[in-house]
């Protein structure tokens, strides 16, 4: 089983197709989840407090925005245990998204900084596309083997 | 603070809650009795938004944020109010932020404001903003009272200097104007004063306001039927002082330690924003330079308009570095009235950059509050925006007067 980073981070589906694979997705749900069980933490909606952004300085400067430092919080983590990565340009707001330009474009270009291999694909946008699309994930993760693990 | 009405205020905004801030968000607007929404809208909206708005953004929250705009000012989100919010330092959602605001401004009549924050934003930050918002949404028949009737008192606690006034029927007939040291003896001491100046007594006052920093404090103290941010009582005194209570107006003070831009209609605060990032635009500057110059602060003003601010170089955002600038021209042999000029335009540039770009100037720009009598300020100011400032008589007692003139709707009839 091989760690697949996905873009959109949270997207449902790029999730679902990966753990179908038989891989693990590296997801951005996974981080929000552990917030949300994490006792003590009182800082709705999604449990993160002042001190993510401070995290997120291990990724992006203190002249960018809380907002952007916030989220690489969640998503810097998942980018370092990265094995694989999975990235659909461009896509519709309801595939996933994380809601900042900023932070999509450091998170993509931070994981094309790893060595790692990337599928990047366009975002179907005819049936005929999205059998294409999926069929091309599968082929990708097949080809990922069963990883070091 | 007293229980009224529940206000919902419309939250739009991008990054609050990555930021761990939503909660700073939440925390203020319960203190104010109000609660944050979130307007429903369908993901087809966010999607077509950019070609109904007309505004093309890369960040999806930014789509979101005027989809939500749009829902609130076509009626389909019931919102008493609106908060605007994005990440400080976001270029595109600053772009948007006043392009929403101006927006939501130009057709509805629903309060806005906006705000840039960053994880360091406290609910206690947020107070002050949310509670001018809700008084607007929930008082407007207490902001539309023109006239000052009866016998109250307004006292205003701020952070530098704490001033009282008495009034009766329209008129101002005693004022009271002292240090602020410790919150409740300094606003004991400057109602004492405007109370003597009157020549009437604590029994005599029908009714009392308080505003200011120190006002929460106050209110136990003097039992007041009114407690009201400065916002609110600051664009109601200056707009009243300066006989300007109808159509547009735009009203600036300069306090102590922040800042007020405001953008008035019919005596009613529509947009503002309040700075106070640095001491390099705040009253404060001008204090210390008075100091270093040798020179009483009621002087500096008169120093100023005899100067050249242009001999002088001085813009800094940070009072240190201010300060610097001064004592090295002082070294250099600048002369002392352009050195008071330079400080006085110093200040007035930045509260043009950092917060005037946000509100709408409209005439007359009205000036109030002690640095409004420093000549140089207001002189200044005309020289930036190339605009007549009207400061009004009075103006060092904007906050007292706007409190005095409110409370008097309480007055038992």
């Amino acid at each position: 089983m091989v760690k697949v980073f996905i873009y959109p981070s949270n997207s449902l589906i790029l999730s679902d197709l990966i753990d179908r694979f038989g891989h693990e997705p590296l997801a951005v749900m996974r981080e929000v989840g552990k917030k949300i069980r994490t006792a003590g933490l009182d800082s709705p909606p999604i449990n993160i407090t002042p001190e993510d952004p401070k995290i997120g300085l291990k990724y992006a400067a203190v002249e960018v925005p809380s907002g952007v430092r916030g989220r690489m919080a969640l998503l810097g983590p998942l980018l370092e245990e990265a094995e694989a990565a999975v990235i659909v340009m461009e896509p519709d707001i309801a595939f996933g998204c994380m809601g900042c330009a900023r932070t999509n474009e450091l998170v993509n270009f931070l994981v094309r900084t790893k060595d790692i291999p990337i599928l990047e694909l366009d975002y179907p946008r005819t049936e005929e596309d999205a059998k294409a699309f999926v069929h091309m994930i599968h082929d990708f993760t097949d080809g990922l083997g069963k990883g070091d693990k | 603070m007293a229980k009224e009405s529940l206000v919902r205020i419309a939250q739009l905004s991008c990054g609050s809650e990555y930021s761990g801030i939503q909660k700073e968000i939440d925390t203020a607007a319960s203190m104010v009795n109000a609660e944050i929404i979130f307007p429903e809208i369908s993901i087809d909206e966010v999607r077509s938004v950019e070609d109904n708005f007309g505004f093309k953004v890369a960040s999806p929250d930014l789509k979101l944020m005027m989809a939500r705009a749009k829902a609130i000012v076509e009626g389909r989100t019931m919102a008493d109010a609106v908060l605007i919010a994005s990440c400080f330092r976001c270029a595109e959602g600053a772009l948007v932020r006043n392009e929403i605001r101006r927006y939501i401004y130009a057709n509805s009549k629903i309060p806005v404001i906006s705000y840039s924050f960053t994880e360091r934003t406290t609910s206690s930050t947020l107070l002050t903003r949310l509670e001018a918002l809700t008084t607007t949404a929930r008082r407007r028949s207490l902001l539309a009272r023109e006239h000052q009737e009866g016998l109250t008192a307004g006292v205003d606690s701020g952070s530098t200097t704490t001033k009282a006034v008495i009034m009766k029927d329209d008129e101002i007939i005693g004022t009271g104007w002292v240090s602020t040291i410790k919150v409740v003896e300094s606003a004991n001491e400057a109602l004492e004063k405007a109370l003597a100046e009157a020549g009437i007594t604590r029994d005599d006052v029908q009714a009392i306001g308080v505003t200011g920093y120190g006002r929460f404090l106050l209110s136990e103290e003097f039992n007041a039927d009114l407690v009201q941010e400065e916002i609110t009582v600051n664009s109601k005194g200056a707009v009243y002082l300066a006989n300007s209570q109808h159509g547009s107006s735009t009203v600036i003070d300069i306090g102590g330690m922040d800042n007020k831009a405001i953008a008035v209609q019919d005596g009613i605060p529509g947009m503002f924003t309040m700075g106070g990032i640095c001491a390099g635009a705040s009253g404060r500057f001008l204090e210390m330079t008075s100091k270093r110059l040798g020179v009483d602060i009621t002087e500096l003003g008169d120093l100023a308009v005899k100067g050249m601010q242009q001999n002088v170089e001085m813009n800094s955002y940070c009072i240190v570095f201010g300060i610097q600038s001064l004592v090295n021209s002082l070294a250099k042999g600048s002369a002392q009235e352009d050195v008071a000029a330079a400080a006085c335009y110093s200040v007035v540039e930045q509260v043009f950059e950092q917060q005037l770009q946000e509100i709408d100037v409209k005439e007359p720009l009205i000036m109030v509050g002690g640095s409004s009598l420093i000549e140089g300020v207001p002189k200044a100011m005309e020289e930036l925006l190339k605009i007549k400032v009207t400061v009004p008589p009075h103006s060092q007692y904007i906050g007292a007067v706007g409190a005095a003139l409110l409370v008097s709707g309480f007055i038992d009839k």
